[in-house]
């Protein structure tokens, strides 16, 4: 009982952050608006482009080498994921453990070659 | 009365408390936020021999940023018309909370700090990762091309670095067999610093938060001669203004976190250990936060290719290097001593 309660004292903590860290821009863009200004005209509400008249719609087709990072970061932060727990308990798991991930790892590390080769990491 | 109320069983007075306390630690952080931009400014300017701000409030310039703050309260807020309106509105909220949310689990001595869990370390990198996508929301929603550009560049560069970063801390998990961060401040008081014992993850982990930061050399972002202002172009006034606030509230916590887990914390020199630890904590942390600003008068900015490139080839590689050669040399001081 003790330690639940601790346990969720301290998640109820993080809570309060939470709540802290939204109303704080709430609070703030709140009494912004009774402070600023309000006069509109046409030509502030036209998107920024350096001056001249914005042309076509910005959200075009993307470079596909954003997605593919995407891709690599997926696998390699899954891969930290199983890293983290097996570092944790390292001191009692032993040498075996060691083999076991460095297998692990050396096929991720097979793959990141293989990117590397395939000039995915390059980027243009 | 802090352990009594960890034990009490919670509710809404613990809610309360805790709602006070958080909001003093706000106050203490935007407090840090006002003079850090200062120091930056002043640092700066005596590194490129001017003088920096020094018109408001006397020489060293002490209001100066107080004076900025009123003035982008002041500011007219636009929303542009092409804008996507409520994602335009919560982008500046995503990308600040969890830069406040973060503190939570940072331990300043080892009797002040909030929450203090288990898995304290997982929780900010989780946690942290979470601002990406603050900013690609901004990029989005302003329907602004540079800004589109500048959101994907953050994208593509915090997630990129922080594989290095998440990497390059589990020599440190190894070494101390914790998550929670009292427990690896505690670590390093029975052997050393681990600065000392990995000092190859200490400059990993030093590059990988400065490209988190998005600062100076790592800030294209928002490189201003080819992106304007990267995904913040559209945004005015105060909602602008939390974009930078959450930028510095993140040099807080990460120049927190660098002390922690590299410096020892609230841990004393030896021979020194009469000075209190909140005292050794602030020279730590405040040395950290230099270094943050003299990077910046000391380097260029990276060219985008170059950024991606020294981040999976060079970063991603020496970590997981220094991991198995961490796990070998554990083994190998078991086996002989």
């Amino acid at each position: 009982m003790e330690l639940l309660n601790l346990y969720q004292n301290n998640y109820l903590i993080v809570f309060v952050f939470l709540c802290l860290g939204v109303i704080l821009p709430v609070v703030a863009l709140f009494l912004g608006k009774l402070l600023r200004p309000y006069k509109p005209s046409e030509a502030k509400y036209t998107t920024y482009e350096s001056g001249i008249e914005p042309f076509h719609d910005s959200r075009v087709q993307f470079n596909v080498r954003y997605y593919i990072f995407a891709l690599m970061f997926v696998i390699f932060d899954v891969e930290t994921v199983f890293l983290y727990p097996w570092a944790v308990a390292y001191d009692n798991l032993g040498i075996f453990a060691l083999i076991e991930m460095t297998i692990f790892v050396f096929m991720l590390i097979i793959g990141l070659v293989y990117a590397w080769k395939k000039k995915v990491l390059k980027w243009i | 009365m802090m352990e009594e109320l960890l034990h009490s069983s919670p509710g809404l007075v613990n809610f309360g408390i805790f709602f006070l306390l958080g909001t003093v630690l706000l106050l203490v952080v935007l407090g840090f936020v006002t003079y850090a931009i200062l120091a930056e400014r002043k640092v700066l300017g005596f590194m490129q021999n001017r003088m920096g701000p020094n018109q408001l409030g006397g020489k060293w310039g002490l209001l100066q940023t107080a004076a900025d703050v009123l003035k982008l309260l002041l500011k007219e807020d636009t929303i542009p018309k092409l804008a996507d309106k409520p994602l335009f509105i919560i982008a500046p909220v995503i990308a600040f909370a969890p830069s406040f949310m973060v503190l939570a689990t940072i331990p300043f001595t080892d009797k002040l700090q909030f929450a203090d869990i288990g898995v304290g370390l997982l929780y900010y990198i989780a946690i942290s990762g979470l601002t990406t996508i603050g900013a690609v929301t901004a990029g989005w929603a302003s329907n602004n091309k540079y800004a589109l550009l500048g959101g994907m560049r953050a994208a593509a560069q915090m997630i990129s670095y922080e594989i290095p970063l998440v990497m390059s801390v589990l020599g440190i998990i190894l070494l101390s067999g914790s998550l929670n961060l009292n427990d690896i401040v505690a670590a390093q008081a029975d052997t050393a610093w681990f600065i000392f014992l990995q000092p190859v993850a200490f400059f990993v982990f030093l590059i990988a938060a400065t490209a988190e930061l998005t600062r100076v050399p790592f800030d294209l972002v928002e490189a201003e001669s080819e992106l304007i202002a990267g995904f913040h172009v559209e945004y005015s006034g105060f909602r602008w203004a939390f974009f930078m606030l959450s930028e510095y509230v993140y040099l807080f916590a990460m120049s927190a976190l660098v002390t922690i887990l590299f410096f020892g914390g609230w841990l004393p020199l030896p021979f020194l250990g009469f000075i209190p630890g909140a005292i050794w904590f602030a020279l730590k942390f405040s040395m950290v936060v230099f270094i943050f600003i003299w990077f910046r008068a000391t380097f260029p900015r990276l060219r985008a290719d170059h950024l991606m490139e020294f981040g999976w080839k060079v970063l991603v590689p020496i970590a997981l290097a220094n991991i198995f050669l961490t796990a070998l040399g554990k083994e190998l001081f078991e086996y002989f001593f």
